[in-house]
């Protein structure tokens, strides 16, 4: 391979890069991003970045420097047009064509619009970049009152980032709970709780039937026939994996662009990683996921195979969310489970950790305050380790222990 | 060259364990892998968790907050979400004191 091409300058591209050289690769890599920044870390764009706490360069993937350093071809502000598969060329917005030995597509993903009457309003407002964080930020400052669309993690951290700010929040959610798609009902009820503590307004079961206002949003009607004042609102009701470029290209996509274990597409020399990949996992079978560690992980994987390695990507899907001083982190994957165990006690702020069983193996964690138990965990799921329930309950327990 | 300075007792950080100093306001951890002494910034370059709360796997410190993992002997970034090293000091036992050199 002489050329590796990457299109997506975020955490799965800077990964991939980053891994082609530290493996000794030294032909050109061209490294392509719509947004003008060089890849930066995407979870504090809800966090510390949208409060102010951190700029952002300090989440740089890699200093601006290194991509020169690195002799990088950063592309940053350019967006990718076409690929022709055959002739193993891509397009870029200006018309430039690039040829590619190995191509790998890190479009990753953007936000579901909300399609009801005043969505377009000025202070109707997603988060998906930094930019979108630094309007957020900007209306905040004078901001009394703003209302969150939807508490999936996105809802449910913006909204805890607010009231750190000193804004009023009221949440509208369709499910019965917080983070209800991910957690289930009881967990989700404890971060639920741990909202209700912090003074936000949560209105549960409902949709958006319009936003209302005149040069910007002014309220938010609910399905219940609910008028909220806001400021402004924020919405993160799901997302959209940016597979066109794919699909036009005739690679095969169904919710993402569809990769094998090994993170390759139907078409010749193209790999995909990060979030637009829908991929087949040796444990878990078919899942896309959106976590920040499994693009990078997925865009090391990938920079290996484009060098001709034939690697599995078997990683067991770790993510982490910080709410107020709720420290929440999952590893894992169990849409469906026989049994859970519970380590130490729902109501307990200070910390628990719930592992899900299915068929006797450990599949999935999940853990409140309690980071060591699902880092411990993780070698268990990645393995399938059959662990005693009563093992797993026991505090006493070395979750390490288990895996031998 | 920096000097040595005693933050505690020798054996006071058993086989397998870690333990947080503080020296002027300033936190180094200890580990001790299989007797061999370590001694690192306990502010994780992430998010300024501590490293010291951290567990020790093989030759990584893995600060649990969010899973960054630093080469325990350079300081140097493994994986996950850090990209700056943390600074690494040299420690040892003497005179009945555990001494690293900041």
């Amino acid at each position: 391979m002489r050329r590796a091409v990457i299109v997506g300058a975020n955490a799965c591209g800077a990964s991939a890069a980053s891994v082609l050289r530290d493996e000794g690769f030294d032909g050109d890599i061209v490294l392509i991003g719509e947004e003008p920044y060089p890849p930066y870390e995407r979870p504090p764009l809800s966090k510390e970045y949208l409060r102010g706490e951190q700029t952002l360069d300090r989440s740089y993937m890699r200093p601006l420097d290194w991509y020169a350093e690195q002799n990088i071809d950063a592309r940053f502000g350019t967006r990718a047009t076409d690929i022709d598969t055959g002739s193993k060329l891509l397009t870029l917005d200006g018309g430039e064509e690039i040829a590619y030995d190995s191509l790998l597509i890190a479009t990753g993903i953007r936000n579901r619009p909300l399609d009801v009457p005043g969505a377009d309003l000025p202070g109707v407002l997603g988060l998906r970049t930094a930019a979108d964080a630094d309007r957020i930020r900007e209306l905040a400052a004078t901001a009394t009152r703003v209302t969150v669309v939807g508490m999936g993690f996105i809802g449910a951290e913006v909204a805890a980032s607010l009231r750190e700010m000193g804004v009023e929040v009221t949440v509208v959610e369709f499910f019965e709970t917080a983070l209800f798609r991910v957690l289930g009902a009881e967990l989700g009820g404890v971060i639920e709780e741990i909202h209700r503590e912090h003074g936000v307004d949560m209105r549960f079961g409902e949709g958006v039937e319009a936003f209302v206002g005149d040069d910007r949003v002014r309220s938010v009607v609910t399905s219940s026939g609910a008028s909220i004042e806001c400021d402004f609102a924020v919405v993160g009701v799901g997302t959209v994996p940016n597979s066109e470029l794919a699909q036009a290209a005739g690679l095969a996509c169904d919710d993402g662009i569809l990769v094998d274990a090994s993170l390759r597409t139907t078409a010749p020399d193209v790999l995909a990683g990060g979030d637009v990949a829908n991929h087949d996992h040796p444990r878990f079978g078919r899942v896309r996921v959106e976590h920040f560690d499994n693009a990078v992980k997925m865009g090391a994987t990938a920079a290996r195979n484009m060098l001709g390695a034939e690697e599995v990507f078997d990683d067991v899907h770790w993510f982490w969310s910080d709410q107020y001083d709720a420290n929440l982190q999952m590893a894992g994957f169990a849409p469906t489970f026989d049994e859970v165990v519970i380590r130490g006690s729902l109501g307990d702020r200070a910390g628990f950790s719930v592992f899900y069983l299915k068929g006797g193996a450990v599949a999935q964690v999940f853990g409140l305050n309690r980071p060591r138990d699902v880092r411990r965990a993780m070698p268990l799921i990645k393995v399938g380790v059959h662990a005693d329930p009563i093992a797993l309950a026991d505090e006493a327990t070395d979750l390490r222990t288990l895996g031998a | 060259m920096a000097e040595f300075t005693a933050i505690g007792r020798a054996g006071e950080v058993p086989d397998g364990e870690m333990k947080v100093f503080e020296i002027d306001g300033y936190a180094v951890a200890v580990a001790n892998v299989g007797g061999t002494l370590y001694a690192f910034q306990d502010e994780c370059t992430h998010q300024t968790c501590s490293l010291g709360e951290g567990d020790v796997e093989g030759n990584a410190v893995v600060c649990l907050c969010h899973n960054a993992e630093f080469d325990i002997r350079s300081g140097e970034p493994l994986s996950g979400p850090a990209t700056m090293p943390v600074p690494v000091y040299e420690v040892r036992e003497e005179n009945g004191e555990l001494q690293v050199a900041i």
